[in-house]
């Protein structure tokens, strides 16, 4: 009985994720004249491709698509090295400076980044930084490097010091100590941290339209925004727009999935 | 530095402080730069007349932006309207996600294909998901219509984009049907941060589950209940991304919150209305922080 009512919550809450992706995916297949047609089909009664040859032939989607990947990789590898040095002296280490410090990054996650838009278009405008991949990056590091530093520190809390010390005893280096022993018991936590901020870059709309109009430089937020902004919105292309963008993060999602899932230091206390 | 001024130093200056000094440098550098610095300029500009249309003339103009903005309509119901957005969204955001990651604590046949399809939302970028339920909402091919009138709940289609009260409940229904998985995700991390030994030990003494929900569980995830929350609130405040694909702020400003009216303003070229707007959010921000994190230090050191 119990067992069935889980099933069935658990099933409803499938249903229910599920659906508006399914959904989407379906309009993306129509036929545009099936699109906008009563009654509504919940199966396509002919599959086209024809959005998704749309998006490649008349807007440059394969460009888009490296620009966005090029940002959040590069964004979110840096984020993470420097979340991973910066929360590990968070937690290990007292020094003068280090409460002003931690109070300085909380603070950034309170503060909605759009108060500083204006400003930081002055700034990028300054640094001839306007319409090119490289400013977006260091914005979205800036934007990530609390979060993930934060996070980072909580993990390595949670590992004992003894695990370091008896590596130190050993007679590594606290760096070594840092790679060979509590790296890899944080690796989890490590990927977790990564994909979150590949994800934020990938998904950020606003600082990338304030800062990028030129072509060559657009990521997928940006042109389909472009897309919205149009008079009628041409929902199979968008469709497909959307299917198309949610795949990286998808597969990248469902490669690292188990570390996300399986908790973060699990194991290590153990031994 | 030679090697007897290092020396000479107190103990935790030398290696130690060089590790430290070099391991935080990047990540400080950062922040000051391209968040500090911004803030500070926009908080000048708070008070000056900042027009980027025409920036020869910039002069202090005191409270101006403020008087500008408070006198407003449109503002005050932005205001209204995040206290509905943030507190709806979060209240079910919250509670269906602790359920999820609860259901799922245990081990069960497929759960990891489970996950893999139930978490599939986070993969996605709010502005998409406001896409995909602009569509889905949509007054005439939306199915969200067609499945209510299959089912007998409604007769006639609705404009739930275009009508005041359905628009506020509809971005709230994408936000609920998007954030759910987060928390399932934050808080399925923090239950598994729970010792085994701690339930091991309260099952030789015999407490039952929900016992052991409430005084194992519980007590132990909740500094980091208390942080997700906090972060979240910030979250969905600072989340216009969805607001701003589904209705733009519409109908008639119905679905604005402060930040897509701090967007209208910054795309308006405004940069010193903006900025005084961003001061009253930051106002707001630092009070309810400050509150909240003050709750919950009395929570655990209780």
């Amino acid at each position: 009985m119990r067992r069935l009512a889980k099933g069935t919550v658990l099933a409803v809450w499938l249903l229910i994720t599920l659906f508006p992706l399914y959904w989407i995916t379906v309009t993306s297949l129509k036929p545009k004249a099936e699109i906008f047609s009563m009654p509504l089909r919940y199966w396509p009664g002919e599959v086209t491709f024809e959005h998704y040859a749309d998006l490649f032939s008349f807007a440059d989607f394969g460009a888009y698509l490296l620009n966005s990947l090029l940002v959040s990789l590069a964004a979110a590898a840096a984020v993470t090295v420097i979340g991973v040095l910066g929360g590990y002296t968070l937690a290990r280490f007292s020094f003068p400076g280090r409460g002003a410090l931690m109070l300085a990054f909380l603070v950034t996650q309170m503060i909605p980044l759009f108060i500083a838009l204006g400003p930081l278009y002055l700034l990028m405008s300054d640094l001839g930084l306007l319409n090119h991949l490289a400013g977006l990056m260091v914005v979205y590091v800036a934007m990530l490097v609390p979060f993930a530093t934060i996070i980072m520190r909580g993990f390595y809390e949670r590992i004992p010091v003894a695990l370091e010390e008896a590596a130190q005893v050993d007679g590594a280096s606290r760096l070594a100590a840092m790679v060979r022993v509590v790296i890899p018991v944080m690796l989890p936590g490590i990927a977790a941290t990564f994909i979150f901020a590949f994800v934020q870059c990938w998904n950020e709309l606003f600082l990338a339209i304030t800062f990028i109009d030129s072509e060559d430089a657009k990521t997928i937020p940006v042109a389909m925004n472009s897309f919205i902004t149009q008079y009628d919105i041409d929902w199979g292309s968008m469709a497909a727009a959307t299917v198309v963008s949610v795949i990286p993060t998808l597969v990248l999602f469902a490669v690292i999935r188990r570390y996300i899932v399986e908790g973060l230091t699990a194991g290590a206390v153990k031994g | 530095m030679s090697r007897a001024a290092q020396a000479a130093r107190p103990a935790f200056t030398g290696r130690k402080a060089r590790f430290v000094a070099l391991c935080l440098l990047p990540g400080a550098v950062f922040v000051l730069l391209f968040t500090y610095y911004p803030m500070i300029r926009g908080a000048v500009i708070a008070f000056q007349r900042y027009n980027l249309f025409d920036i020869t003339s910039t002069p202090f103009v005191g409270l101006d932006n403020f008087r500008a903005v408070l006198a407003e309509d449109r503002f005050w119901t932005a205001l209204r309207n995040t206290g509905t957005w943030v507190a709806v969204s979060l209240f079910f955001q919250f509670f269906l996600g602790f359920g999820l990651a609860l259901l799922l604590r245990r081990h069960f046949r497929g759960r990891g294909l489970y996950q893999a399809w139930v978490f599939f939302p986070w993969a996605m970028s709010g502005f998409l998901i406001g896409l995909l339920w602009r569509w889905m909402f949509n007054g005439q091919f939306g199915v969200v219509n067609d499945l209510l009138l299959k089912a007998g709940i409604i007769d006639e289609r609705i404009g739930f984009l275009a009508t005041p009260g359905w628009a506020m409940t509809s971005v709230i229904v994408a936000n609920v049907w998007y954030g759910v998985t987060f928390f399932a995700i934050m808080i399925m991390a923090a239950l598994q941060s729970v010792p085994a030994e701690l339930y091991e030990a309260a099952s030789v003494d015999g407490a039952s589950r929900l016992r052991q929900f409430w005084h194992v569980t519980l007590p132990h995830i909740r500094p980091t209940l208390a942080l997700i929350v906090l972060l979240r609130i910030i979250w969905i405040l600072n989340f216009p991304d969805l607001i701003y694909a589904m209705t733009g702020g519409g109908p008639a400003g119905g679905t604005d919150i402060i930040t897509t009216f701090l967007i209208q303003q910054v795309i308006g070229g405004d940069y010193g209305r903006a900025g005084a707007v961003g001061m009253l959010v930051l106002g707001l921000l630092l009070a309810f922080s400050v509150f909240y994190l003050n709750a919950t230090r009395f929570e655990r050191s209780r």
